[in-house]
């Protein structure tokens, strides 16, 4: 195979790692939601604590993004 | 493909004035952005507040809101001892949340989608909580590196990971802000250019299907505007729980 194809595929195979961001976002997000629908009045405590959840989580599928954009594009 | 990494690129706008080494320095777009977003931050908070009125106008409210904003956050995350930084961890975030949306303008360049910025960024803050750590507590602040209550065998393998947790820190703050610009602005680009080469193949494929990545870029703009508020917002939320570490040791 040419290179520049099994590049293309390289960058396709390394964006795999998004699923376990995907999964664990929703993860997430559903135990919020949960958490505000059974006790409406913390839902100012929680919005931090969600927001950095997500913020840690999301690293994750950065860190994919940002080896598929290397593999990509640098020379 | 690397025509969707124009937008992100640096180029000098005047002739270098000096050089360091063998490398030209020059006043470059991004520093022009740069100084727009300091600008642009200062005249908001200026004149927002020239007038001081009890009762708050449109722009007074604005400024206000911010501020509440970060005092709520700081005081939530890094506790009341942490108000002498205040000042810090608010320029922090609205040099970031301007830098963020003046990268939203058409042919503008966001500061934050290059990796060094950020970088620079955290690593100024890291050096305020190494020295006030080290200020406050003596040599009791290594004990951060420490966890409560862990067994005594264990403590050289968490030793190393805490360390490397720490150390980490400024890096994964600088990319998540500058991976989460990026791909937000290379996205908008991908969309843009399917909906142009869409109507550049004729009457009944452009228009037919071609509006419809253009309805998805207006979403994806709307969304990008949010990511930028929020992209600045966990900067800040984080840089003061990091902060807390220096402030509370365990």
């Amino acid at each position: 195979m040419e290179s520049e194809s099994m590049k293309s595929i390289g960058v396709g195979i390394t964006m795999i790692g998004s699923l376990g961001a995907g999964l664990g976002l929703g993860a997430i997000f559903s135990c919020w939601l949960t958490a505000i629908a059974r006790n409406p009045s913390a839902e100012g405590k929680l919005r931090q604590v969600g927001f950095i959840g997500m913020a840690l989580t999301e690293l994750v599928l950065l860190m994919c993004f940002v080896v598929a954009i290397l593999l990509m594009f640098a020379t | 493909m690397s025509e969707m990494l124009e937008e992100f690129e640096i180029h000098a706008l005047s002739k270098p004035f000096m050089t360091i080494g063998d490398h030209p320095i020059a006043f470059t777009n991004s520093a022009l952005f740069m100084f727009l977003a300091v600008l642009c931050s200062t005249a908001l908070m200026v004149l927002a507040m020239k007038r001081r009125a009890l009762v708050p106008g449109r722009w007074q409210m604005l400024a206000e809101t911010l501020y509440n904003l970060v005092t709520n956050m700081l005081e939530s995350s890094a506790g009341e001892k942490a108000k002498p930084f205040f000042p810090l961890i608010f320029t922090i975030f609205v040099f970031l949340l301007f830098s963020n949306l003046l990268g939203m303008l058409p042919w503008s360049l966001s500061v934050t989608s290059h990796v060094l910025v950020n970088l620079m960024i955290a690593l100024i803050l890291f050096t305020v909580i190494i020295v006030t750590g080290f200020a406050k507590h003596g040599l009791h602040f290594l004990g951060i590196f420490v966890p409560r209550g862990a067994p005594g065998f264990m403590l050289p393998f968490l030793i190393v990971l805490e360390f490397f947790s720490f150390a980490v820190r400024p890096l994964s703050l600088s990319i998540r802000l500058f991976a989460n610009m990026l791909a937000g602005h290379i996205l908008l680009a991908v969309f843009a250019g399917m909906g142009a080469s869409l109507a550049a193949t004729g009457w009944a494929m452009g228009v037919g299907i071609g509006f419809l990545p253009l309805v998805v870029n207006v979403a994806i703009t709307a969304f990008e505007f949010f990511v930028a508020f929020l992209q600045a917002y966990i900067y800040a939320i984080l840089a003061s729980i990091y902060l807390r570490d220096a402030l509370e040791t365990h």
